[in-house]
């Protein structure tokens, strides 16, 4: 925390106790000198006018704060005219309050840098503390936490002794705590009683305000705090642990999705589908192209793009997949190893095709509200974004289970599977399973796309950077066997994270494809090797 | 006759190997000699496939345009300019091999190419020997001054240490994490930053470094370790020589685990217009960039290239970087070296060049230093929601690139002097061409 | 002995394509360095540094071939003894250069200085003597097949598993080497050149020995896989191929025949690495990639799996066609190209180029066979003469 920031802070608790108290009317001139100095698009100048704006107690202080924030805040450089653009695009001059039928032609938004952004954020939460809405009063309470400034303490006991909302009063007594640790006249008692409500909060912030403690504090305290600071550690080194788990099952379930439609093709054909990848790929460009669409002709729909996305997405590479089936395939059955020949030939193919149609460079694909941000469970945080890729991982896991067992076309390909010619021989048309099973295997690669655009790169190249690992997959899992699939993604991934932490990123990796190479040796037909009568199945 | 006929085709296919062969030969230096004298050929080395197309692909457009202006202009000492394209793959032998014909087939003056380090070492040896020129447009880790190259992307100097005195100055970071992708530049540029951060009193305990391999995609781990460094009650931010690829689902990362620029800024070396192109920027507000141009900046040469170029492209929303200003500079101080000597004689150019200037887009003049680096500002931009940058900072003055790092133990002696001292890497110490002449 | 082997295993077709390799391989250096340059004749340098690259991968090319084509074993990680071999010879230059590296350190190479390496590591010890690189080109490519190849064909691990793991493995090597702790340049790799053997590795006359150096080795090469496959080790490699379990069931211990042939393919390719290494003036991790294993079985199958004639072809042909593609206006869609040559080839010529040929004469020679036969039996049809 800057010092800049907590004189800020100081300042503006000071103007809302004034404003509280006397309820002085605003006082024109400085306030409008203050305002036009947000037209000299400088810093430090910008600096100045955000303490005096915000000090200031005038009602036009906090939708000027909060305009600046937003960018909302223009400023005319020649005649230094404010103006603050309502949410709602109504335009007000922000030094008098007057409403303005547009914007001057040369009015800019008002810049801010990283320090300027937080005098804001500290403003806004002084302005905040007492807001009628409690996840406001919870976030101006965590800021005052963060800035541990003594002159909010009165504040703070007025707001505690009437707030009744139980989660913004915790937040409170936290915020009090972090003061009166760090208070220098505060009694030993209160700062003991201070260290124990911190301990109970327990997270990093908790532990970053006890590590940064002086040494200017009674023994006692220092001692109780150090052993605060060693439980809170080891209770993070517990959720670690924690973490470390969340992320292999989330990893593992972005690797089980791009292998899921590989086990498919693979383990019914026999099929090294180099181009498997590629339509991993294709899925995430449909996903871009629905949000352009969606973008430019129908804003409001932005936060199902990934719902119309999904099935088209399946469509689109699906029908690729039996295309690619019907046109080079089916000429090659028999002969497994030549359709990797031919598969790499279309892989390079479809890239280059993807190249010249969409350009080289990335696309942007948006993640829909409901798929940013994360949220904290006990002391780890979990993005929405991989949540809700797990869960998709485990629906298509179920339903692509689920097909395969209960209907005609599952049973087929089972029976395709386990025994080709017995099955040809009892009638089932192999060629037709072969292309649906093509097209099956491509679509939900299709569909792996989209989820994948949520967290990486789309590019021409995003097939080949899972390829590999989708093959390791399927290999360790054993060819053929969906439940293998899933318990290999899950362990590799969660065997990555737990090394990457002692190994580092890319040792990690390697110590990987060494155990899978070793573990190959062991179990060479993988962790659930089809159970067969021939010598070499 | 069975023996006959079986002579009879080998026979046939040897007549058939032989006359490929002389074809072969014979197209290609038939092919060489065509209309030699008519035009000035520019070679353009960039990959326009394989995993570095997504940055190279850009630079290539660039030089087509440059060349399609200029030849508007009426090209070079009368002549018009003509553009060789290949496609060295993202294969670095292959950019070897793609050097060597442009130089001795197609017979260029010179090459605008290269983007990562290691296709820059695999076409050297290939500049040195045939005696042409290269410029080279992209930020590096330094530690190289070649007769043969001309380098206008920026040297750590120019890029790395400003954003950190900026970071020192202006947001009081106590500490620092350097993560990178591992390969010589980062690597290089975090050796440089962490003697350069220790000879500023930062302790060994407040930098942490990291390194991820390239294309690197789950950065999970890696961003709640950044978020758990920290919460040690010092302000801290974070220097990513991240490439390319990686940056997306790095950014992705840090945006839903909501590291907020003002709570751990990043600073990337890595990360301009085209690579924010892909990622939904609103996450991102007032995370760092350290760069010699941003397409943001207001300059009356900028906008008229801006708008030039997007008309050149048909794209009004085609966005500009570094890179390609790099380009543009070396570009435009190599016609005039030209110009100078009348000649497009490798060695009268690599001799006029230093010394000559250019105006940069952002509203300078850059100039090319005896040791074949140039002179660029350095602008610090935060990134704004609408995928642009702002920029919070910018060095008074040009600064002039340094090929050997002061910061290294094993340069700090060594400069680069093509003018006075005729050698790359001449040692101020033992007052000796080559190194440290131990 | 000697001679028996060699006239078993030249028959007509290995006896042309030794002739032509040895052709050119006089000729073209003959013609760079005699001829004046720019007369129509002349073979330029860069041309004599483009086929020297071609030589050695056909030498790559027909160490799969006697793997795949002979053995069925599918190794997509062979392009890491490629690299392997090169990394060997890479090393050796490199402590060739000596205090001619831009700091100017007599020991250490220039990545190491300014990534602050107190010493030389262990394993770049030796490397300054040519015998001892030149051993390791050979011995390291052929343990780490022999210690993979006794993991991995002890286990019975066949078809695909193998194919996968052999890609776990170079792609593991790859991650390896990118790393600059590994003490081998990380991205970098090892590149600027100087001597070898004392020879300026840029001259000419050195380019044009190397190039000829590679068609001695291709040649070398050709002659061992003849020898190999032509003996009765090749016809029980061609049973494994075929049946394996029927093969051991036989009574002979496969494994050991599939680890020798592997681990002298291995060597092959170790050496087809150290040739490429001082005409492309680079080693590089990216040799390692996974991509460029796949790329260099495709050669194979393009050339005609199970001819190594048509291996070295296939080399030759697919490269030729990426150098030609990736210049000129087609540059941008070479990728198309390459990718269609890929997907016809295995659709319209299953047997590759040779392959198909060979299929072709046999055809010929059976129809020409077959008219001679009906003709003869015309003859004795029309000539119905009564025994009298």
């Amino acid at each position: 925390m800057s010092a800049n920031f907590l004189d800020r802070f100081r300042a503006v608790l000071l103007a809302i106790l004034l404003a509280a108290c006397f309820a002085v009317p605003a006082l024109a001139g400085p306030f409008e000198d203050a305002v036009a100095k947000f037209a000299n698009d400088d810093f430090s100048d910008t600096d100045e006018a955000i303490g005096a704006v915000a000090t200031s107690g005038n009602p036009l202080a906090f939708p000027i704060i909060s305009a600046l924030q937003d960018g909302r805040l223009s400023a005319d450089p020649d005649t230094k005219q404010v103006f603050v653009t309502g949410a709602d695009g109504k335009i007000i001059d922000a030094a008098t309050g007057a409403a303005v039928d547009k914007l001057p032609d040369n009015a800019a938004a008002v810049r801010l840098n990283n320090r300027l952004r937080r005098a804001v954020e500290a403003a806004l939460g002084g302005l905040t503390l007492l807001s009628p809405d409690p996840a406001k009063r919870i976030a101006a309470a965590q800021s005052v936490f963060k800035s541990h400034d003594e002159n909010a303490l009165p504040v703070i006991d007025g707001a505690l002794a009437k707030e009744t909302n139980k989660a913004v009063k915790a937040a409170f007594a936290e915020a009090r705590a972090a003061i009166l640790l760090y208070k220098s006249d505060a009694t030993e008692l209160e700062k003991l009683e201070a260290v124990a409500v911190i301990k109970a909060r327990g997270d990093q912030e908790a532990l970053a305000l006890l590590t940064g403690l002086g040494s200017d504090v009674p023994p006692n305290v220092a001692r109780i705090a150090a052993s605060a600071i060693a439980s809170i550690q080891s209770d993070l080194q517990m959720w670690s642990m924690v973490q470390n788990a969340w992320y292999g099952l989330s990893l593992g379930s972005v690797l089980l999705l791009a292998a899921i439609g590989l086990a498919i093709t693979f383990g019914v054909m026999g099929v090294i589908n180099m181009a498997h990848g590629e339509m991993v790929m294709i899925g995430a460009y449909t996903t871009f192209v629905v949000q352009e669409v969606i973008r430019t002709r129908y804003p409001d729909l932005f936060d199902y793009s990934l719902l119309i996305a999904v099935p088209l997405a399946f469509l689109v590479a699906g029908a690729i997949g039996v295309l690619i089936e019907r046109g080079i395939i089916r000429f090659l059955y028999g002969r497994p190893l030549e359709t990797l020949l031919a598969t790499w030939g279309l892989s390079l193919v479809l890239q280059q095709a993807v190249r010249t149609m969409f350009g080289p460079t990335n696309r942007e694909v948006g993640n829909p509200s409901w798929m940013s941000g994360a949220f904290e469970l006990g002391q780890i945080t979990i993005t929405y974004n991989r949540l809700w890729i797990l869960c998709f991982t485990l629906a298509v896991f179920v339903i692509l289970l689920a097909m395969l067992r209960y209907t005609a076309l599952g049973l087929e390909m089972r029976a395709v599977t386990q025994n080709r010619r017995m099955a040809a021989s009892m009638g089932i048309a192999t060629s037709r399973v072969d292309a649906l099973t093509f097209g099956l295997g491509s679509g939900i690669a299709g569909i792996a796309g989209v989820a994948l655009s949520q967290i990486d790169n789309v590019s021409p190249n995003l097939g080949q950077s899972y390829i590999i690992d989708s093959f390791m997959v399927v290999v360790f899992g054993g060819v053929g066997n969906l439940w293998g699939t899933l318990v290999g993604a899950f362990t590799l991934g969660i065997a990555n994270k737990f090394l990457e932490p002692v190994a580092g990123a890319v040792l990690g990796k390697i110590a990987i494809l060494v155990l899978i190479i070793l573990f190959i040796q062991k179990r060479p037909r993988g962790l659930f090797a089809l159970k067969g009568r021939a010598v070499e199945a | 006759m069975l023996t006959k006929l079986t002579h009879d085709i080998a026979t046939l296919s040897r007549r058939h190997w032989l006359a490929a062969t002389a074809g072969l030969v014979l197209g290609l230096a038939a092919f060489s000699n065509a209309k030699a004298q008519e035009t000035i050929k520019v070679g353009v080395l960039h990959s326009l496939s394989g995993t570095m197309a997504i940055s190279e692909t850009t630079l290539k457009d660039t030089i087509l345009f440059l060349i399609d202006e200029q030849n508007k202009k009426g090209g070079v000492m009368g002549k018009k300019l003509e553009a060789v394209v290949v496609d060295p793959a993202s294969n670095w032998p292959l950019f070897a091999e793609k050097a060597r014909e442009l130089i001795t087939k197609d017979k260029v003056s010179v090459v605008f190419g290269c983007w990562t380090s290691v296709s820059r070492k695999s076409v050297l040896p290939v500049f040195k020997e045939l005696n042409s020129i290269l410029f080279y447009p992209v930020q590096y880790e330094g530690e190289e001054s070649e007769r043969n190259v001309f380098y206008t992307g920026a040297a750590p100097n120019q890029q790395a240490i400003p954003a950190v005195d900026y970071l020192m100055k202006d947001e009081k970071v106590k500490r620092w994490v350097l993560a990178g992708t591992d390969y010589v530049y980062p690597r290089t540029t975090n050796k440089i930053l962490e003697a350069y951060l220790k000879s500023k009193g930062v302790k060994q305990e407040d930098i942490m470094i990291n390194y991820t391999p390239f294309g690197h995609s789950d950065w999970q781990t890696i961003v709640a370790d950044i978020k758990k460094f920290g919460s040690a009650g010092k302000k801290t931010a974070v220097v990513s020589t991240i490439n390319g690829d990686a940056n997306v689902p790095f950014y992705k990362e840090l945006g839903n685990q909501g590291i907020k620029a003002t709570d751990i800024p990043v600073v990337a070396f890595s990360v301009g217009e085209e690579e924010l192109a892909g990622i939904d920027t609103k996450p991102l507000l007032g995370h760092l960039a350290a760069w010699n141009y941003f397409q943001s900046i207001k300059s009356p040469e900028n906008e008229k290239f801006i708008k030039a170029w997007q008309a050149y492209t048909k794209n009004p929303k085609r966005v500009t970087n570094d890179p390609m200003e790099a380009h543009v500079i070396g570009f435009d101080m190599w016609v005039k070296a030209v110009e100078k000597v009348k000649s497009t004689d490798p060695d009268k150019v690599i001799d006029a060049l230093p010394g000559i200037e250019a105006k940069n887009l952002t509203g300078g003049t850059s100039k090319m230093l005896p040791n074949h680096h140039i002179t660029k500002p350095v602008f610090i931009g935060e990134i704004k929601a609408n995928g642009q940058f702002d920029v919070v900072w910018k060095t008074p003055g040009l600064v002039a690139g340094d090929a050997w790092s002061k910061e290294l133990e094993g340069s700090k002696d060594l400069i680069g002097d093509w003018v006075g001292k005729k050698c790359g890497n001449y040692n101020t110490k033992t007052n000796k061409c080559g190194g440290q002449g131990s | 002995m000697t001679p028996h082997v060699l006239t078993r295993s030249l028959d007509r077709s290995a006896t042309i394509f030794i002739l032509i390799v040895a052709g050119l391989g006089v000729l073209i250096p003959l013609s760079n360095l005699l001829l004046p340059a720019g007369s129509a004749l002349q073979v330029p340098t860069y041309l004599v540094a483009l086929f020297g690259k071609y030589a050695c991968y056909a030498i790559l090319a027909l160490s799969i071939d006697l793997i795949w084509g002979y053995c069925g074993i599918l190794s997509l990680g062979h392009g890491a003894f490629f690299a392997l071999g090169g990394y060997a010879m890479g090393m050796y230059l490199m402590r060739q250069i000596g205090s001619r590296g831009v700091y100017g350190n007599p020991i250490l190479p220039d990545f190491m200085v300014f990534l602050n390496y107190p010493k030389l590591p262990w394993y770049w010890h030796g490397f300054d003597m040519f015998w001892f690189a030149a051993l390791m080109v050979l011995l390291v490519p052929g343990l780490l097949a022999f210690c993979f190849g006794w993991l991995a064909f002890r286990s019975r691990v066949t078809g695909v598993y193998l194919s996968i793991i052999t890609q776990a493995m170079t792609y593991a090597l790859l991650l390896a080497f990118f790393r600059n702790d590994f003490g081998f340049g990380g991205n970098n790799g090892l590149t600027d050149f100087k001597d070898i053997l004392g020879f300026n590795v840029q001259a000419d006359g050195t380019r044009a020995a190397l190039f000829a150096l590679s068609c001695l080795a291709l040649i070398l090469t050709f002659l061992i896989c003849r020898a190999v496959v032509t003996s009765k080790l090749g016809k029980v490699l061609i049973a494994i191929r075929d049946a394996e379990s029927r093969t051991r069931f036989l009574g002979y211990r496969v494994e050991s025949y599939k680890l020798f042939v592997f681990t002298l393919s291995a060597c092959m390719a170790g050496v087809a690495g150290a040739l490429y290494v001082p005409q492309v003036g680079i080693i590089n991790p990216s040799e390692f990639a996974p991509g460029n294993s796949i790329e260099a079985v495709i050669w194979v199958a393009v050339g005609g799996r199970g001819t190594l004639v048509g291996a070295a072809l296939g080399a030759v042909v697919v490269n030729y066609a990426k150098t030609f593609f990736t210049s000129g206006p087609l540059a941008p869609y070479w990728l198309f190209m390459l990718g269609a040559l890929f997907i016809l080839v295995t659709l319209l010529l299953p047997k590759g180029i040779i392959g198909t040929f060979n299929a072709w004469r046999e055809s010929r020679k059976a129809t020409e066979a077959a008219n001679a036969e009906s003709a003869a039996l015309e003859d004795g049809v029309g000539e119905p003469k009564p025994a009298e």
